[in-house]
């Protein structure tokens, strides 16, 4: 229900920038650097809850992984937005995913042991997929600074890492 | 002077390797890419990756034969003990694939 609703959040996303760029107006880097950090953040603090409540050493691995390298690249765009003289913009998308999210840790938190396992490590595949796609056709498309489109590239490739490091965890799951 | 120290920098390298030719080859990992990705090595020489990443990577053999963890700007190396492919890829992202062949001298 909730990752549905997170796709579709995405989704709309994707949707406005392609109806946006016909009209001109696509997200702008400050939107983008928002989004692109609310993502990041909601990943360690899923990761986070992960880390506390599995007893599955695999999927403790594959969290702690998970704060350290979207810790280091949240890190590292705050510190070019800063550069930049740009002031990460809130918006929509990063309202509706930050809700969505806060809805998914609850479901979570109601989980334990092997159901609380597979409940997380779905989401993670399914929500690196959805990020990973928004990255690759609306976010790295619009943004205008090189810099910011540089770390969205990197960062794209290091998430379809995680995406296939959590279909590995998934599959020792089943 | 400097010239006797690093004469007796080789020998000593010589030594320690027990090999001729020992090298190190370095793999730079750089845009979540081992760069080269593939390399050609002979049994007595050093491997060494260099992490120009801000995230950090791993060089995990899949025979066993080695398991390295790269921090970011980081550096870390084997010594190939045994001739042979060694396919690798990294723990974190498993995208991230690489081989090394290595030939006796
Ligand atoms: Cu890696």
């Amino acid at each position: 229900m909730t990752l549905v609703k997170i796709a579709a959040a995405f989704a709309a996303l994707l949707l406005a920038g392609g109806v946006a760029q016909a009209q001109g107006a696509k997200p702008n880097d400050a939107q983008i650097a928002h989004i692109a950090y609310t993502a990041g953040k909601i990943d360690i603090e899923a990761a986070q809850q992960a880390v506390q409540k599995s007893k599955n050493k695999d999927v403790v691995e594959f969290a702690n992984d998970m704060i350290r390298d979207h810790t280091a690249i949240n890190d590292k765009a705050l510190a070019l937005v800063k550069k930049l003289n740009v002031t990460p913009q809130d918006n929509d998308t990063s309202k509706a995913l930050a809700k969505q999210a806060a809805e998914k840790r609850a479901e979570l938190a109601k989980l334990n042991g092997p159901a609380f396992d597979k409940a997380y490590i779905d989401n993670e595949v399914a929500y690196h997929k959805t990020v990973n796609n928004a990255l690759q056709n609306t976010l790295i498309p619009s943004a205008t600074n090189p810099g910011l489109r540089d770390l969205l590239t990197t960062g794209l490739k290091i998430f379809q890492g995680h995406q296939q490091h959590a279909e590995h965890v998934a599959a020792s799951l089943r | 002077m400097r010239a006797t120290a690093l004469a007796l920098g080789t020998a000593a390298l010589v030594l320690a390797s027990g090999a001729g030719h020992a090298e190190v080859i370095r793999i730079k990992i750089a845009n979540v890419a081992y760069q080269p990705a593939q390399v050609t090595a002979h049994v007595g020489d050093t491997i060494e990756w260099v992490n120009a990443d801000v995230v950090a990577h791993t060089a995990t053999a899949r025979n066993g034969a080695f398991d390295l963890v790269m921090a970011p700007n980081g550096k870390n190396s084997i010594v190939l003990k045994t001739a042979g492919a060694i396919d690798y890829y990294c723990k974190y992202h498993p995208n991230m694939t690489g081989q090394i062949s290595v030939v006796r001298d």
